[in-house]
């Protein structure tokens, strides 16, 4: 299998803190890997890296081979990252269709015309990624005014606009009832399975993480704690002591 | 060797009172999140209450003292006043209107002094005591200019006191942090708001009031020291009273030693070192960036619709009557309709980087007054006729928003509006200095429009095509991708900088088009007037054109119409009275408290419904 995502080696510290250390992983085509550890682990800090939001202090991350250290984010995003935010970030002003459309927009190099009327523009290409992550009975409403768990779709509609070869997704089922994140978590596999992307989440529901994964990464303290595949983490050690502070 | 000294301690004392503003300006923006143009106003006050209170004691160091903070406390006490009984009324408003409040307060003080005191400029008293010089290595030097200079690290020792060592301090911090929380803490916001106004507004007064004797008291000091204050904060880094100390005394200095090297261009040297700083260290030299969440917002997150086919209608309508009126008006009000226009395109120019691009701007009136100082240079040295000139308007002041642009994009919310106030009053100076080119304050005379324009009807005709298409081509620009893309960029910058969009690149051509479109407006208007002075692109300019988009409102795209209509038909009926800048001012706040979303936003909200298409 291809590899979509190599990171090596990665290290970023604020001030005296070191929030990500010497960490790597690499994340395959059709693959969902979640990225679990207490708070503070270093799992936002490692995500704002990858996205470019962040420059490392030293490591590489490659997209399907290509170095991506020192790009801005509009740049990660031209190569076929799509992010969601842990606290979502969408365009208050606009409609659900117009985030969307907004972001064709910009995929399609058309964010700069002055000459076209937006409002008929990709109408169906939007309707579609909003039929896809299920929000499109809310497409004309203001996103300012939904609930963070139709924004959190918002957010993954947007995130498909550009085709992307791998999703980031800081949290994606958070603020959402239990039954509802199963739903849109099913949805998510379901898009990585047809369209043989990969996906790189964060959460703090381990039911979400045990059905959904395929590979675990354990961070602690910035550090790789342990990594396999759901079995394998659920019977390690050291996941337990992070977590439970059990001593083994 | 003396004579330096003496010129850096001299520096040193013009940096006091600037530091005493911009200390209490910072203050009280870090608290309550108002840009308090009425601030200079204050401390003009302080100095005319100084006056007045100085005058009437006898003559004594002590009673010389005693008057000075008196002066401080009537202005501190004016301040809790206007904050309790005005400012306290709008706080649920939207940020920007507080503004307007506190130009209409501007507006009200000039008039207020110069009822109280007459328009003639006071010479201030000598301090008692002070009143020799010192010699310095053979230099001379005012003994009250070396009291000043000690005073004015006294005043920042004292207030670093107030804020890290008291209980009062630290709920200003606080508050200046994350006003939220500190209120969800429980902190008494009122209580907070109004001493946070009562210091500042003291600091202003004892600014002013201090400044007397070396400078006495005139009319113009408000808009004086604003400009500069501005910069002060600007540069020492909002909210930090370490780095307006140092600020002012960088501004002090370089005003001081700037005079011996560039007599001509002091005020724009101070402009430039604020605009080299902010390059180097967007956030001033003390400041920590913007907190996002609770920074400067500029506009309300309406939804932008295209007009309901009522709206059209009545939009129609008022074409035709436009394309009439000149069948029933006569000359007088054909120019007044001409006017308006031309101010609605400039206002419209505002409310497009405003309101779709989120960029607050103070400093408008450079590109409406570049334009119009453009087409009118190029008609006085070149002989360019009327139809090239207007071209070349927008083209030119484009150019010059493209460079101011670039510094200002970098910078965001209230930094990024302050900066275009100091680059509206580097503008500003150059015409202003540079007599032998522009002319100076006698402006250029004798722009007509070419021959076949020169009749009323046929000018008015010219001036709505190109003002009314100049409107609707912005409001075009709003509803296409471009448009959605600034908005994108107000809206959420993390969003759309993670779905491609360059947001710098993005907001400067945005900006560009701003002062483009207001470069037009002022070709016409130079036209229009037939002459041009530099007060087209001063501060009151700047302001005024704010006022109409605010007035009108910002969320709606007849707004900056509405507004300039008003703003023009107002300032026409009472510009002749006596002290009519008293009534505009109450005016103004009269409006804002009655219609806090503007009066188009009122209109919509009251009767916004019947022009909504059915479905």
């Amino acid at each position: 299998m291809t590899k979509l995502l190599q990171v090596n080696n990665l290290s970023r510290s604020f001030g005296g803190i070191t929030a990500v250390d010497r960490l790597s992983f690499d994340v395959e085509a059709g693959q969902i890997l979640a990225m679990i550890g207490p708070n503070g682990a270093g799992k936002s800090t490692c995500f704002n890296l990858i996205n470019g939001q962040l420059r490392p202090d030293h490591g590489s991350i490659k997209i399907c081979g290509q170095e991506i250290v020192g790009l801005a984010p509009r740049h990660v995003w031209k190569l076929g990252v799509g992010r969601t935010f842990q606290v979502t970030s969408t365009f208050a002003s606009m409609t659900v269709l117009e985030n969307v459309q907004m972001a064709l927009m910009s995929y399609h190099k058309l964010a700069r015309s002055p000459f076209r009327k937006v409002r008929h523009l990709f109408i169906d290409e939007s309707m579609d990624l909003l039929k896809l992550v299920g929000i499109e009975d809310q497409s004309h409403r203001v996103c300012g005014l939904l609930s963070y768990g139709e924004l959190k779709r918002v957010e993954l509609g947007v995130a498909l606009t550009n085709r992307p070869k791998l999703l980031l997704m800081d949290e994606p089922t958070a603020g959402m009832e239990p039954s509802e994140r199963q739903r849109l978590m099913n949805l998510i596999s379901q898009i990585v399975r047809n369209q043989k992307i990969g996906a790189l989440f964060t959460e703090h529901d381990m039911d979400v993480v045990f059905t959904h994964a395929d590979r675990i990464i354990v961070l602690n303290r910035g550090e790789l704690a342990a990594a396999g595949t759901p079995e394998e983490v659920r019977e390690n050690h050291k996941v337990q002591e992070i977590y439970l502070g059990i001593t083994a | 060797m003396g004579f330096y000294i003496v010129q850096f301690l001299t520096g040193l004392s013009d940096a006091s009172a600037l530091f005493l503003v911009a200390c209490g300006l910072s203050l009280i923006f870090g608290v309550t999140r108002i840009v308090n143009f009425a601030h200079g106003s204050f401390y003009m006050v302080g100095a005319y209450a100084a006056y007045a209170i100085i005058s009437y004691l006898p003559q004594s160091p002590f009673l010389f003292w005693v008057g000075v903070l008196g002066a401080a406390l009537v202005v501190g006490v004016f301040g809790v006043l206007v904050e309790t009984l005005l400012l306290r009324r709008l706080y649920h408003a939207p940020e920007l209107f507080l503004l307007v409040a506190t130009f209409g307060i501007v507006l009200i003080l000039q008039d207020l002094t110069r009822w109280l005191f007459g328009a003639e400029d006071l010479l201030g008293h000598r301090a008692p005591g002070l009143a020799g010089s010192v010699n310095i290595m053979g230099s001379l030097i005012p003994q009250y200019d070396l009291a000043l200079i000690i005073i004015a690290p006294f005043i920042l020792g004292v207030i670093w006191l107030l804020l890290y060592r008291t209980r009062w301090g630290v709920l200003v911090r606080a508050a200046t942090e994350d006003r939220e929380m500190a209120g969800a803490l429980g902190v008494n916001q009122a209580t907070l708001y109004s001493t946070v106004f009562f210091l500042g507004s003291f600091l202003a007064g004892l600014g002013g009031a201090i400044q007397l004797p070396k400078g006495g008291a005139d009319l113009l000091m408000d808009m004086n020291i604003i400009a500069a204050a501005f910069v002060v904060v600007v540069v020492g880094g909002m909210g930090s009273i370490a780095g307006a100390y140092l600020a002012a005394v960088i501004i002090g200095e370089l005003s001081s030693f700037g005079i011996l090297v560039f007599p001509q261009s002091t005020l724009v040297m101070m402009f430039l070192v604020m605009a080299v700083v902010l390059v180097v260290r967007p956030y001033g030299l003390y400041g920590n960036a913007e907190v996002h969440e609770h920074g400067f917002e500029a506009v309300s997150v309406s939804l932008l619709q295209p007009a309901s086919k009522k709206l059209r209608c009545l939009g129609l309508i008022l074409l035709i009557g436009v394309a009439c009126m000149p069948l029933f008006a006569g000359a007088f009000q054909l120019v007044l309709i001409t006017e308006i226009a031309i101010f609605s395109l400039a206002g419209m120019s505002l409310y497009f980087m405003m309101s779709p691009g989120g960029m607050l701007s103070f400093g408008h009136a450079a590109f409406f007054g570049g334009g119009a100082y453009a087409a009118a240079l190029m008609v006085h040295y070149l002989q360019t006729p009327m139809e090239l000139a207007i071209c070349f308007a927008p083209l030119l002041t484009g150019l010059l928003a493209l460079i101011i642009g670039w510094f200002c994009v970098r910078l965001s919310g209230v930094y990024l509006a302050m900066l275009t106030l100091a680059f509206a009053q580097i503008c500003w100076s150059i015409v202003f200095q540079w007599g032998g080119f522009t002319g100076g304050d006698d402006g250029i005379l004798s722009i007509w429009p070419s021959e076949w324009a020169s009749n009323k009807v046929v000018f008015y005709y010219l001036t709505m095509i190109i003002c009314i298409g100049g409107i609707l081509s912005l409001r075009y620009l709003i509803f296409t991708p471009f448009g959605y893309a600034m908005r994108a960029c107000r809206d959420s910058a993390l969003r759309a900088e993670s779905i491609g969009i360059n947001i710098r690149n993005h907001q400067w051509f945005a900006f560009a088009i701003a002062g483009g479109f207001a470069g037009l407006a002022g070709g016409i208007y130079v036209f229009s007037k037939g002459s041009v002075f530099p007060d087209e692109m001063a501060i009151p300019r700047s302001f005024d054109f704010l006022l109409m988009v605010l007035l009108g409102g910002v969320d709606t795209i007849f707004g900056p119409i509405v507004g300039s209509a008003a703003f023009i038909w107002l300032h026409d009926k009472i510009s002749r009275i006596d002290f009519w800048q008293f009534i505009l001012g109450s005016i103004f706040i009269v409006l804002v408290v009655a219609f806090p979303q503007g009066i188009v936003g009122y209109f919509n909200r009251r009767f916004g419904r019947y022009f909504v298409d059915q479905t």
